[in-house]
């Protein structure tokens, strides 16, 4: 089929503003968008800037904005999207050239979050495994599956708001530690989370739930620490 | 404007084996760890199907029916210390990554869960074991992550979006690395007693391929154009199961938990090849018994293809699943969430109604970069460099011989990356600053100069699409000699003619043009060393198959490849041929036998 795309281009270095270049394409159905981003670099215009890597929607690198929504271009087919089909960075980020948002600020939130399993106790004294039974593990699974893609902190009005606001990615890392149960940092997550510019800035409009390309359920995660910390602790 | 930077140590890469690496090393020296894209893209987190550790969780398990797997597995191609190593140190590796926090499956009892996975045995290849820990079928993803986390947690150094364009190693002593930091295109020294490569793979050689696009090994190309050799690169895998035309992986697991392959004429062929093992059997031979059925006709349709079946109805029917148990949609949708997923985004079908049509997908290397078992790279049959260390895919150390198990890539990242990332740290404590030479970057500078000023004709794109047409097709699956040789004479002409290679963007910052042609450059020398090396092989062992050469030849090739280029040392892709030493195979417990299964 054919294909016409539209991609929002960036490159100070030249020209101060934004402009669109236009594409026209054959294409499969089946065909990934990041394949055809890729066939206008390497066929038409060598210029075209954008991240990418693993092309099959687990590394993360290809977020942007397909006809209006957040989603990986390696997870998006033709013929999901139509004839036309418009590309752009993701929202409320620093622009650094065509689709590469700066994405230090994101990484920042993601590191305040101390995104990492806190627990000095003494390990088993057989030198094994912690026990974990199914359903402990089963309560924080979900939230382990994130690429850290930012496609849903970047598609939250919140965040659109107020780029100050943590983000539904950094409690997404809250949560998996959180409902952990070998985890022993409750308070302080509890704390970090419930600042100011914490999980009250969510207003549960479910962008990031819909934007997520690991299915999680990002709001109902956010909704389990706010209970969380309404609550002044994990169940 | 060059910036110079010094550190104890640079670690190349941020994957699975760079990370541990930094892990153990950034306590105890000051380490930078460079990578081109952010630590967590890294192709380590595509990985599914889990990582390798006798624990015994299921069912009796012991480290030497392991490291037998391994050696058979590798077809006695595997250096018996290392793998003698890896099985003896999988289990505290596991608890480890658990103790860090990796979220495992867990059983009924909460200890971590296990399956069976191709080649994987008990009591020296009797039935198939459950040895492969796993977190569903996103386990690479998890060892990633926790890695990273902890990473931060221990405030390692991480230079993201920082793309090594050159190794500095002179008179065999590594020196630092050239890096070009993408944002800003700006050039930057790193000077430093060590430098540890953990680049990972360079699947992007071929054009059916599971490897990432960022998989394209140019810190591998560094060394071999600085003079170093590259051992075993004859040695690429070719996983069975690849999505059809695209080959996206669909993981081993899939078979582990009972799925198995069907011909044109609805036949479980691998019965008829592999009796005991059956779809457990090592990748190698099951690439070429597909490649065998699809030659004689039996491909589905009389297609290149044949189906990977994971409906509970046949699965119950075979009785493949562990231990003959019946199994339903839900069961498989918990174990493979991601598979089922992606067969449904990419080939739109219903897996749990329907087979799903697969190939062969070019994978992982077996060969790359030559260590010992500290991880330190050897510059000769009986040599090593000083300062240089290497893990990971990039490094061959030989654990995986002519052929790599499942799960065992995983295990070799956890093992050999920290394994390198502790010689690496005693020898920075005990090491000076080796002195840099007059103007370090100096000579890559040039070549990034000669690609973004070029005038010249030619573009990456049809290069590369030629370059990797060429070896899928005649460095793949099956290999003649005429066809070794038309890829030599076809990689010599694409070698040629990148050197009048240009590019469209011309600018400064955040250049993928001008990466991505570079990036092209290293896979022309390694795409070199792969069928060069391919073709001096006249035998058939593991993943190297030669049609024309079918048997395993013990006599006179039971033994590692090592190529070096012969047109001087530089930081340009090289234009001259191969040359060849070799190096004894380790062999001291299990003696090379006949590999049934």
């Amino acid at each position: 089929m054919k294909v016409q795309l539209r991609i929002k281009r960036f490159d100070p270095e030249h020209q101060p503003g934004a402009w669109w270049s236009e594409h026209q394409l054959e294409a499969e159905p089946s065909d990934r968008i990041l394949d055809l981003l890729n066939r206008v670099k390497w066929e038409q215009d060598g210029s075209l800037t954008y991240r990418r890597s693993c092309a099959h929607g687990i590394c993360g690198s290809d977020a942007m904005q397909i006809n209006g929504t957040n989603q990986l271009a390696c997870k998006s087919l033709v013929k999901d999207m139509g004839p036309q089909i418009a590309i752009e960075p993701l929202r409320a980020m620093r622009v650094i050239k065509d689709l590469v948002v700066d994405l230090e600020p994101f990484f920042g939130m993601y590191r305040k979050m101390q995104p990492y399993l806190i627990n000095d106790e003494i390990l088993p004294a057989d030198g094994k495994e912690r026990l974990q039974s199914q359903t402990q593990h089963l309560r924080y699974e979900d939230t382990t599956k994130c690429i850290l893609c930012a496609c849903c902190t970047s598609s939250c009005p919140s965040f659109w708001a107020s780029q100050e606001y943590i983000g539904p990615q950094a409690i997404v890392q809250a949560h998996r530690f959180l409902f952990d149960s070998r985890d022993r940092a409750t308070a302080e997550r509890l704390r970090l989370a419930g600042d100011v510019m914490g999980v009250w800035r969510c207003h549960t409009i479910f962008n990031c739930t819909r934007a997520c390309p690991r299915s999680i359920k990002i709001t109902q995660a956010i909704g389990e620490v706010k209970r969380a910390i309404a609550m002044g602790g994990v169940d | 404007m060059t910036q110079h930077h010094e550190f104890d140590a640079v670690i190349v890469g941020a994957g699975g084996a760079g990370l541990q690496a930094a892990l153990t090393a950034s306590g105890l020296i000051q380490v930078a760890v460079l990578t081109k894209m952010y630590p967590t893209r890294s192709h380590t987190g595509a990985a599914q199907g889990g990582i390798a550790a006798p624990l015994g969780n299921m069912e009796e398990d012991r480290w030497e029916w392991y490291m037998y797997d391994t050696v058979k597995g590798g077809d006695y191609l595997v250096d018996q210390d290392a793998a003698e190593i890896l099985a003896r140190e999988s289990v505290q590796a596991v608890y480890d990554l658990e103790h860090m926090g990796l979220p495992f499956d867990r059983t009924p009892e909460g200890r971590i869960e296990q399956r069976r996975f191709g080649g994987h045995t008990r009591d020296f290849g009797a039935a198939p074991v459950m040895r492969s820990c796993k977190s569903a079928d996103h386990t690479g993803h998890m060892i990633l992550q926790t890695l990273y986390q902890n990473c931060i947690r221990q405030n390692v150094r991480f230079f993201d979006e920082f793309f090594v364009v050159d190794i500095l190693i002179h008179d065999q002593v590594a020196r630092g690395v050239v890096a070009i930091e993408i944002a800003t295109g700006e050039m930057h020294i790193f000077h430093s007693k060590a430098v540890l490569v953990a680049s990972g793979g360079f699947g992007r050689m071929f054009a059916v391929t599971s490897n990432a696009l960022a998989l394209t090994g140019e810190p591998v190309a560094s060394l071999y154009r600085r003079g170093l050799p590259l051992e075993d690169m004859e040695f690429f895998q070719f996983h069975p199961t690849g999505i059809y035309k695209m080959g996206i992986l669909l993981s081993e697991a899939a078979r582990g938990e009972g799925g198995v392959l069907l011909n044109d004429r609805g036949e479980r062929f691998l019965e008829r090849y592999v009796p005991t093992l059956k779809d457990l059997a090592p990748r190698d031979l099951l690439s070429r018994f597909i490649y065998q059925e699809i030659q004689e006709g039996r491909g589905i349709g009389g297609k290149d293809y044949v189906y990977l079946d994971i409906r509970p109805e046949t699965i119950n029917h075979y009785q493949s699943a562990p231990g003959g148990r019946t199994v339903t949609a839900e069961e498989l949708e918990q174990k493979l969430p991601d598979i089922i997923e992606m067969m449904r985004v990419y080939q739109g079908l219903e897996p749990m109604k329907e087979p799903v049509p697969v190939h062969p997908t070019a994978h992982y290397a077996m060969g790359g970069i030559p260590t010992d078992v500290h991880g330190t790279v050897r510059i000769g049959p009986n040599r090593l460099a000083l300062g240089l260390y290497a893990a990971g895919e990039c490094a061959c150390v030989s654990v995986h011989g002519a052929n790599r198990l499942g799960t065992n890539s995983l295990m070799d990242l956890i093992v050999f990356g920290r394994r390198a990332g502790s010689a690496m740290a005693e020898f920075c404590k005990r090491a000076d600053f080796p002195a840099l030479p007059p103007q370090p970057e100096a000579e890559v500078v040039a070549e990034l100069e000669r690609i973004r000023g070029g005038r010249g004709k030619e573009r990456a794109g049809p290069i590369r699409a030629e370059l990797q047409r060429t070896m899928t097709d005649r460095v793949g699956v099956q290999r003649q000699e005429e066809g070794l040789r038309e890829a030599r004479d076809k990689l010599r002409e694409l070698r040629e003619r990148y050197q009048s290679v240009s590019i469209q963007d011309r600018g400064v910052r955040f250049n993928t043009d001008l990466l991505e042609t570079f990036e092209l450059g290293g896979l022309l020398d390694l795409a070199q060393v792969t069928a060069a090396s391919a073709l001096a092989r006249r035998e058939s062992r593991g993943a190297h198959f030669r049609g024309d050469f079918p048997g395993r030849d013990d006599q006179n090739w039971l033994k590692h490849t090592l190529a070096y280029r012969t047109d001087g040392v530089g930081a340009a892709p090289t234009r001259g041929e191969v040359r060849f030493e070799w190096r004894p195979v380790v062999i001291n417990r299990f003696e090379p036998k006949a590999r049934k299964y």
